[in-house]
């Protein structure tokens, strides 16, 4: 664990010193979150549109973020065969894909926690129910990057290489799209923490099992 | 007998095509082997299989007596591994790249700090230590990239084409890194540079077709000419 | 071996065809007239539950075996599971796309709209993508060692991720209004029970499972003759 730690903190660090993902993602968000802005500058203001409207563009762009944010994850263990050099060490795979995911979500908490301010302003929306939105977004977060991180594994294996990744993970991860969106739109609504416990469950449970499958299959995804 | 590192009918193959088959090899305290042979021939794959990075279709091998494939975690510790792929991140300075793998290996903090500013000092990198690797020239990468192998102190030094883009004088300089550690008690290098790789080995392999092909001792051969000549004899040029 | 199969496919041929037609005869003249839980006549259309109704289980058949020969062949590494799971994902394929095709042809004699988002259809929609993609994972993968090992990853996280869709989309319409009430597949007090229409259905389903088997036998031989022809051209090359 201690070692996932290890590596998640290497992986930031390159991260807040190179800044390209960061950049990227930032900028592709603003970008999404102002085309949405554009599309529907003729309901901005009217408070009932744009709460039905919210949860679908906040999760279309974070998706689209989650996309970037792993299709470059394993960019830097690729470069010079870092992730041979990763496998040397005493460590079993497992810990090499828990300290990469953590980075991952961390990085993608970071753009998303960007994201929703930006949204706010843009859409003159009064965003309410923060805590228990952070909440959502950081399960939904650690879903898509569970089974993400997993399928960039195979992705960076094959000929089209990143291009592929959104065609294995959309399909995959709906079970995480749905429940985050019905959930941001009850808290959006002005709903509790007691509306949204079968979503918040359902989310876990993903991110419960795609965590230990994707750990144990991580393995065959970088063997020779 | 004692030795370090046991091969056992070892057999490897990629997609129905053998790569590896029946290796057999037993390398001793002190010996520095040398496997040479042309492009292709299996000589990655041995070093590899050899690291555990890559299992082996059939056949043992075991390091101190351990069956490496199968407590691979503990016997990487064991083991230290430099490629022509330098393992190192570009964006890390060359410290922090040791660090780095220094925790991996769980060195212990205090010892980790003393050990990487030696490792450092011989590579004779101290003054770009606290430069990101991107910068580096191609000698000084490969010269950490041994540094970063020896973090951990393996008595197992495994080295595959360290050679490729070096100029001679960072060969130099490589070499004498390589030989003056005393820790390490088996070197075991792929390489197909016949002048450097002989004059450094203690034992010479010649591996054709995945099959070892020849195996002797260096004053069984005689200089590095006739090991030439005994070369392209037996690969037929 | 190669006797045994053909022994196997001599009867396969003529059985499927016989089951075929004593299907298609059976629909159409055996089974009963449908109503629905006011007592109202069923369109004629709903014959084609007869046959989408199979067509379902058998793709829900082949993606199970997608993932029990991916684990196998992950455990074990033996090229015949990748050659059955390849062959079980492509002809699932091709059943899961005839699964949204029949949907969509009755949805839309029964209820006017060829797509409904109801959790049963938009899971067959999810399956029917993520065997798609394990296709477009096995094409884009050259070396056949390494597309074998990273297709039947791919093929074991997808599958375990269809009753999770399922939940979320379940959960997902449950937020909204029931659009068709109870009529929606209109079997509800139809009389299922009755036994002409189970002998039909019991019909059907063995006359698409050996359909699917044959199918399944003939793609698994191509992927067996391809490795052969592999072997021995690599053969050849050594020698």
């Amino acid at each position: 664990m201690l070692k996932s730690f290890h590596i998640a903190i290497k992986d930031l660090r390159t991260e807040f010193r190179t800044k390209q993902m960061l950049n990227s993602m930032i900028v592709f968000s603003l970008i999404v979150i102002v085309i949405f802005g554009i599309s529907f500058s003729d309901v901005a203001g009217d408070m009932e549109v744009i709460e039905q409207l919210a949860p679908g563009i906040l999760w279309i762009s974070f998706a689209f973020v989650a996309t970037i944010g792993i299709s470059r994850s394993f960019s830097d263990e690729i470069k010079n065969r870092c992730i041979d050099g990763l496998r040397m060490c005493p460590v079993d795979t497992g810990a090499i894909y828990t300290g990469k995911m953590l980075s991952t979500i961390m990085l993608l908490f970071i753009v998303e926690m960007l994201v929703i301010p930006l949204f706010s302003v843009m859409f003159n929306y009064t965003i309410q129910g923060v805590p228990e939105l952070v909440l959502i977004i950081f399960l939904g977060t650690a879903g898509i990057v569970c089974v993400g991180l997993l399928l960039s594994a195979i992705t960076i294996n094959s000929r089209s290489g990143e291009l592929l990744l959104p065609v294995l993970l959309f399909p995959l991860i709906i079970p995480v799209i749905i429940p985050a969106v019905i959930s941001t739109g009850k808290i959006l609504a002005g709903g509790s923490i007691s509306d949204i416990i079968d979503e918040l469950r359902l989310l876990g449970v993903y991110v419960i099992i795609f965590y230990v499958i994707s750990r144990i299959l991580f393995e065959y995804t970088i063997q020779e | 007998m004692n030795s370090i590192v046991s091969v056992k009918g070892l057999h490897k193959t990629f997609g129905g095509r053998p790569v590896l088959s029946n290796i057999n090899m037993e390398v001793s305290s002190g010996e520095f082997v040398v496997i040479f042979g042309p492009n292709g021939a299996g000589k990655t794959t041995l070093i590899k299989t050899i690291a555990t990075l890559t299992q082996p279709t059939k056949g043992i091998v075991s390091i101190e007596g351990r069956e490496a494939h199968k407590h691979s975690v503990d016997v990487r510790r064991s083991i230290g591994l430099v490629s022509h792929d330098t393992f190192l991140y570009d964006s890390l300075t060359a410290e922090e790249n040791l660090l780095f793998y220094g925790r991996m290996f769980g060195v212990d903090e205090e010892l980790l700090k003393n050990r990487v500013n030696q490792l450092i000092s011989d590579s004779g990198l101290d003054m770009r230590m606290r430069d990101r690797v991107a910068t580096f020239s191609k000698g000084m990468k490969q010269r950490l990239s041994i540094a970063r192998a020896l973090i951990h102190s393996p008595c197992v030094l495994l080295l595959d084409e360290p050679y490729s883009g070096l100029d001679p004088e960072a060969t130099e300089i490589f070499n004498n890194f390589v030989i003056r550690d005393k820790d390490i008690r088996v070197k075991i290098m792929a390489s197909h540079n016949i002048e450097n790789g002989f004059k450094l080995c203690t034992r010479a392999v010649i591996v054709q077709n995945g099959k070892i092909v020849f195996n002797r001792q260096k004053s069984d051969i005689g200089d590095a000419e006739d090991f030439e000549l005994i070369y392209r004899e037996i690969l037929g040029f | 071996m190669s006797y045994m199969k053909s022994n196997i496919q001599r009867i396969l041929l003529p059985l499927m065809l016989l089951s075929m037609i004593g299907l298609i005869a059976m629909v159409f003249y055996y089974s009963p007239s449908m109503y629905d839980d006011a007592g109202q006549l069923l369109d004629k259309s709903f014959n084609i539950f007869f046959i989408h109704l199979p067509i379902a289980i058998v793709s829900y058949i082949s993606f199970m075996i997608v993932f029990i020969s991916s684990i196998l062949y992950l455990s074990t590494s033996c090229k015949k599971w990748d050659h059955l799971a390849v062959s079980a994902a492509e002809v699932g394929v091709l059943f899961a796309f005839l699964v949204l095709a029949t949907g969509s042809i009755w949805a839309r004699a029964a209820w006017g709209w060829y797509w409904v988002w109801e959790p049963r259809l938009t899971t067959s929609l999810v399956l029917f993508l993520v065997y798609i993609a394990y296709l477009t994972v096995r094409q884009s993968i050259d070396e056949s060692d390494k597309s074998a090992r990273l297709s039947a990853i791919f093929g074991i996280v997808g599958f375990i991720s269809v009753p999770l869709s399922f939940l979320s989309i379940r959960l997902w319409r449950s937020v909204h209004p029931v659009m068709f009430g109870d009529t929606f597949y209109g079997t509800a007090g139809g009389g299922l029970e009755g036994t002409s229409i189970i002998i039909t259905l019991l019909i059907s389903f063995a006359a698409f499972l050996l359909l699917f088997a044959g199918i399944l036998l003939y793609r698994y031989e191509i992927e067996q003759m391809k490795d052969e022809i592999y072997d021995l051209k690599s053969d050849l090359e050594m020698t």
